[in-house]
């Protein structure tokens, strides 16, 4: 397992691709840090960063590894060694070097300028989001043969979380109007991972807003640690689920 | 007749002083109630250290009654502790403890009825339902005193400092927590608070109606139930004031109704769900002002007519403008909004473009409050960008044609 896993890194790093990801990663930090020196102002920018591109780079580039090593993934199955643990390899491998190119992409620039709480919370989401897109690409790569199409299923499980599912969000608000809504909403809410990144941050960044919402229910959500912590819990499943699925598929795949 | 007149003057001014040269020192055990009673008109009472159980002390000549290292006199949890109806009492350093909870007579730590030139300074009250309580009164000094309360409800406690028809007076550098409202007046006129720090009342930190002409300066209203609220007033001085942390469904850092001719100047609204709220306020102008980190910077109802809003920083603030309708008939102008995303090529430090305070997105949440849950997220930003470009919802005159580049500098001495 940890051979394989060594291999898998071995071969991520070769493809310099961590490497440039890293470097757009402190770039963009640091010209965030630079222009903004409040740091709710810093956190502000980097959350569209977190929420939008990070889910995107994990989505495609889990994917495309995923391709380009299905020979060695093949050649590995022929051994005797347990599926699961040339699976876990691959997909733990991607993981961790998304995730390290966040902690350095923005680290270093937070130890240079400093960071508050809710900066930590973002780096913290934003590896959040990285484990889940990473997860949610294996998983399309495993339903598919075609890499062209893998990428295409991953690409639209971005857009579905990223835009078409608040739209369906508001949409369901707007309709039903009428109606108390707080808690299907909430509900709503945590059956997206990159929504539930936004409300952690949320909470750090507007709960004046949030604590106007005449709902006892948010109140209670949103004024106390429950929320957090409850909020926290939902993206550990979320984390989890995805991987567990496409290991699932990967276990019974007939390459 | 000129002599004669001075001597008798003098005459006059000997007798007087000999009379207010009167004092009286009231020891631990004794009657202070028997101790006003026997006094002559402008005496002084010096009580001492200890404690006192009484209650309806009252008082109905000049008196001066002083505390030596705050004797306490506690009212048992029954009425009033001291009943003032007279001119000239000055009532200093006493801490008065445990009044009854009633809002039938209104239970005070110490009220004046049709009083007159009274000063309450350097008080200590704890537990009282009432603080303060004075009504058809004038010419009144309220200083230092501190008022608590440690009340559960909001019904279980009165308000802290309660004027009712006075006129005249000042209410300077007092302390009030946890009362129902912290300074109340009603009726009010030609009164200056300054310097209070109001924090976690039940109900609101300062709460006044039909109380022309006051003027509040540099007082701290902090985390009281649901802020500030004022109604149906003309002639208002809000003056570097702070207004921070009233957080909740109906809290407001003031909420303004009905307010006309009115200056608020140079206040700080810092983390409060809405900084103003305006219902039916006209002619009033809002200068100087920061607005941080609040939930809703102002909230300007249709019904606001004829202000001004000019010169304020707004920054970090959820929503910097929201209102209820297409009709804006109040007027922005060099204000400071870090939201702004316009140039200055003339560098003139004032925007070329101008600025739109109401985004798409907070005209939705005001129709509907639970979309605010989808705030931030990619596709709210997707449609404010395009009612920015295409405006088609948020009302036209909303705006800023003069917005700064640079935010001003705004600090009160209070902070």
């Amino acid at each position: 397992m940890f051979k394989l896993l060594k291999y898998a890194l071995y071969d991520i790093v070769k493809s310099r691709f961590a490497l440039l990801y890293t470097l757009f990663m402190v770039l963009v930090a640091i010209s965030i840090y630079q222009v903004s020196e409040d740091m709710s102002k810093v956190s502000l920018s980097l959350l569209n960063i977190m929420l939008m591109i990070v889910p995107l780079i994990s989505a495609i580039f889990a994917t495309t590894h995923f391709f380009n090593n299905l020979e060695f993934t093949e050649l590995m199955l022929a051994q005797p060694v347990k599926r699961r643990d040339v699976f876990l390899s691959q997909v733990l491998a991607v993981m961790f070097v998304l995730s390290l190119a966040i902690v350095i992409g923005f680290g270093v620039p937070m130890i240079l300028w400093g960071a508050d709480s809710s900066v930590l919370i973002l780096l913290g989401i934003g590896i959040g989001l990285s484990v889940v897109f990473a997860g949610l690409a294996f998983l399309a790569s495993v339903l598919t043969r075609d890499k062209a199409k893998a990428i295409g299923i991953s690409l639209s499980f971005w857009i579905y979380f990223s835009l078409v599912y608040d739209g369906f969000v508001l949409y369901l608000i707007y309709s039903l109007v009428d109606y108390p809504l707080e808690k299907p909403t909430l509900a709503l809410v945590f059956l997206n991972p990159v929504d539930l990144g936004r409300i952690i941050m949320l909470m750090q960044l507007d709960i004046s807003a949030l604590m106007g919402y005449t709902g006892a229910f948010f109140q209670d959500f949103f004024g106390s640690a429950k929320g957090i912590l409850l909020s926290s819990a939902v993206m550990f499943i979320w984390m989890i689920l995805p991987v567990s699925a496409a290991m699932r598929v990967f276990k019974r795949k007939d390459f | 007749m000129k002599p004669l007149k001075l001597l008798f003057l003098t005459c006059c001014m000997l007798y007087a002083a000999s009379l207010e040269a009167a004092t009286i020192r009231v020891k631990n055990g004794q009657s202070i109630q028997k101790a006003i009673t026997q006094a002559a008109v402008g005496d002084t009472l010096i009580i001492e250290k200890g404690t006192y159980a009484e209650n309806e002390i009252t008082i109905r000549k000049p008196l001066t009654l002083i505390g030596e290292s705050y004797p306490i006199i506690d009212g048992r949890e029954k009425g009033n502790v001291f009943l003032v109806a007279s001119e000239n009492v000055h009532i200093r350093g006493l801490k008065i403890i445990n009044t009854g909870m009633s809002n039938m007579d209104d239970s005070a730590g110490i009220k004046f009825f049709d009083s007159k030139n009274c000063t309450v300074e350097d008080n200590i009250l704890e537990e009282t339902f009432f603080g303060l309580h004075f009504s058809n009164s004038s010419s009144l000094t309220i200083k230092n005193n501190r008022l608590s309360s440690h009340a559960e409800r909001e019904y279980q406690t009165g308000n802290g400092i309660h004027l009712w028809k006075c006129r005249d007076s000042f209410i300077e550098g007092n302390t009030v927590s946890g009362h129902r409202d912290g300074i109340y007046l009603e009726f009010v006129t030609n009164t200056v608070s300054t310097g209070n720090m109001i924090e976690a009342n039940k109900r609101y930190g300062l709460h006044f109606m039909f109380s022309h002409d006051n003027s509040y300066i540099q007082n701290t209203f902090r985390k009281n139930g649901a802020g500030v609220a004022v109604m149906y007033t003309r002639n208002v001085l809000m003056k570097e004031n702070i207004f921070e942390e009233s957080e909740g469904a109906s809290s407001y850092g003031i909420l303004l109704k009905d307010i006309t001719d009115s200056e608020v100047v140079g206040n700080i609204f810092r983390n409060n769900t809405i900084g103003i709220y305006m219902e039916g306020c006209s002619r009033s102008t809002f200068k100087s002002n920061s607005f941080t980190q609040n939930g809703w910077a102002i909230k300007l109802m249709a019904s606001c007519d004829q202000n001004k809003f000019e010169e304020n920083n707004f920054m970090a603030n959820t929503f910097d403008i929201s209102t209820n309708g297409n009709v804006v008939l109040n007027t922005l102008q060099h204000n400071y909004w870090d939201k702004y995303e316009g140039y200055d090529l003339d560098k003139n430090r004032t925007g070329d473009v101008p600025y739109r305070p109401i985004s798409l997105f907070s005209v939705i949440v005001e129709k509907i409050p639970a979309a605010v849950i989808l705030w931030r997220s990619f596709l709210v930003t997707l449609l404010d960008r395009m009612e920015k470009v295409l405006p088609s919802i948020t009302p036209e005159n909303m705006i800023d044609n003069s917005p700064k580049m640079r935010p001003y500098d705004i600090r009160t001495a209070n902070t």
